[in-house]
């Protein structure tokens, strides 16, 4: 076999066990898919009245919904993977001199994956509550372009701290800070309601450009500056985890 | 290829400054069971791990099924098969995908073939199609050693296979690495054990704070080590002396107030040992009766008890 096909014909074996992971275990599922919707339907239906953000509520919230739904879901893959570390899993597969890249790559297509199934959902129940996008069909691309890229980008970090966690209930505690950033975003309400301090950190971390490009782009009137430092901080966000996930991986045995 | 399916000489690892394998050599030939034996922390698992490229050695040369671990690591990974100390499968597939996965990655021909042999062999047709997870410790074990055998590997390594096991299951274990070597396997397996390297090696390592302290076929270690003995107890020093007097080739112990004779442990020469201990009147406040183990290797060939060497 050919050196390109061989590392990709055990990625997608590594793909489908995955895969058969995530079927089979329903508290991943409620974490990645149900869960943003519960959020989504307690924001909308029971805060969003409070707030006053301009336009329609669910208008304004469903890109935050989405990031949020992204990174709900990487608390599992941080457990997945160090539970393949720590049960003697990725010994084993690294004995057999199993591609090193399936190994994790695989990992990282099914976070993406579900990450993208748990967008399907939070748009599908978007449009249910009267979600009025603005979106072109060429606006819609990049809203898929978007989600891909921080799914994608989010998913190697997730993979490289689940790798370098000691204990499985470590990793899940790792991804904590990427579930939490949302929050601390313009995902609910516009930076500018907030109080000093507050206001800076939510202007200048990474989710906020993201979720105003999805934002943008969703009402039509995508903005540049925005979707560049979005595209800017999720490929930082990747290489980071990428050199992060291999390093981890080759050292520990 | 040599006769050797396993060459070690002056392999060393360090972690900072503490050594953990402070320079061992051994050979093992093709199609035998080569058993390394030592404490918990003594470097066995370092040893697995060095030998199955999954960590790299500060210094030594090994070759592997004829193959330099440095240079050819792939050539290696294609003739070894490892089973760790805890079984590595996967707890959200059942039996049969567990092993059709390691098919899959091995590209091994007619797969489902391979698989549903191995079930057979292994005994677990029954749960084939249920998770893993619902499996028992010996069930996985076997599960783990039975993803090893995909594919046929020439060496096996099986680091501390039946730790953790109930008697039952660990004979099971001991029947299939037989098997294993009837096929003409090369087994190398760690143990704590020593009935476990009894029974199954054709050659003992014995391993000790990083360095090989004996080696050797297992009745020339135990040339090495007290045979089975009888103690005796006595409440005074004078019946001990007595008793010494009558007792050839036994060893005192004033402070204890005990004498070690050696015996085979037998009914007969217990009797025996009994009746002329009654002729002279002597009585012994404490009769037991010491088969070796692990502890008295260690007391041995190193001066000090296995717990201390973990201690240490």
């Amino acid at each position: 076999m050919s050196t390109v096909s061989l590392p990709l014909a055990d990625s997608a074996i590594m793909l489908r066990r995955n895969l058969k992971h995530t079927l089979r275990n329903p508290v991943t599922v409620f974490n990645a898919v149900l869960f943003p919707i519960v959020l989504m339907l307690m924001f909308v239906k029971v805060l969003g009245g409070g707030f006053d953000v301009g336009v329609a509520y669910i208008d304004y919230v469903t890109p935050g919904l989405l990031v949020m739904a992204i990174s709900y879901g990487l608390g599992a893959t941080a457990t997945e993977v160090n539970s393949d570390m720590t049960t003697g899993v990725i010994n084993r597969l690294k004995v057999m001199d199993v591609s090193r890249g399936a190994m994790l790559s695989g990992h990282v297509i099914i976070t993406t994956v579900r990450a993208l199934v748990a967008c399907a959902a939070i748009i599908g129940v978007a449009f249910l509550m009267g979600f009025d996008p603005g979106a072109s069909a060429l606006d819609w691309l990049g809203v898929v372009g978007v989600l891909v890229l921080l799914g994608f980008a989010a998913s190697w970090l997730t993979v490289a701290m689940g790798l370098s966690a000691k204990t499985v209930e470590s990793a899940g505690m790792a991804t904590v800070p990427l579930i939490m950033l949302p929050f601390l975003s313009s995902a609910f309400v516009p930076a500018d309601t907030m109080g000093a301090g507050v206001r800076q950190f939510v202007e200048y971390q990474p989710f906020t450009p993201i979720i105003e490009t999805l934002r943008g782009l969703l009402a039509g009137n995508p903005s540049g500056s925005d979707a560049i430092a979005a595209v800017a901080w999720c490929a930082a966000f990747a290489v980071l985890g990428y050199v992060w996930a291999v390093s981890t991986f080759k050292k520990r045995a | 290829m040599t006769s050797s399916a396993i060459a070690v000489s002056g392999l060393r690892k360090a972690y900072g400054d503490k050594a953990v394998l402070d320079g061992i050599d051994f050979e093992v030939a093709a199609g035998s069971v080569f058993s390394l034996l030592g404490p918990n922390g003594a470097g066995k698992t370092t040893t697995v791990n060095i030998l199955t490229t999954l960590l790299t050695a500060d210094a030594g040369t090994v070759r592997v099924a004829g193959h330099d671990l440095a240079t050819a690591t792939k050539q290696v990974r294609a003739a070894i098969g490892v089973t760790g100390q805890f079984a590595a499968v996967d707890d959200l597939l059942s039996g049969r995908e567990n092993l059709q996965l390691m098919a899959d990655l091995k590209r091994v021909r007619s797969g489902g073939q391979v698989v549903g042999g191995l079930l057979e062999r292994f005994d677990l047709v029954e749960s084939a199609d249920k998770l893993a997870s619902t499996y028992s410790g010996g069930m996985r074990r076997k599960l783990d050693l039975a993803m090893t055998l995909v594919g046929s590997p020439q060496i096996i390594f099986l680091d501390e296979p039946t730790t953790g096991l109930d008697p039952r299951s660990r004979r099971t274990m001991w029947s299939i690495v037989r098997e294993l070597v009837a096929e003409g396997t090369t087994i190398f397996l760690t143990t704590q054990y020593l009935e476990e390297a009894d029974q199954l090696a054709d050659r003992i390592a014995v391993l000790d704070g990083g360095r090989l302290v004996a080696q050797g076929t297992s009745d020339e270690l135990k040339r090495q080590i007290p045979g089975t003995h009888v103690r005796l107890r006595f409440t005074d020093a004078g019946e001990l002396d007595a008793a010494t007097r009558l007792l050839d080739g036994a060893l005192r112990d004033d402070e204890e107030l005990t004498l070690r004779v050696p015996s085979d442990g037998e009914s007969k020469s217990l009797r025996a040992l009994l009746d002329r201990l009654d002729e002279h009147t002597i009585n012994a406040q404490e009769f037991s009766v010491h088969t070796p183990d692990l502890d008295d290797v260690f007391l041995a060939l190193t001066g000090r008890t296995s717990e201390e060497a973990i201690a240490k």
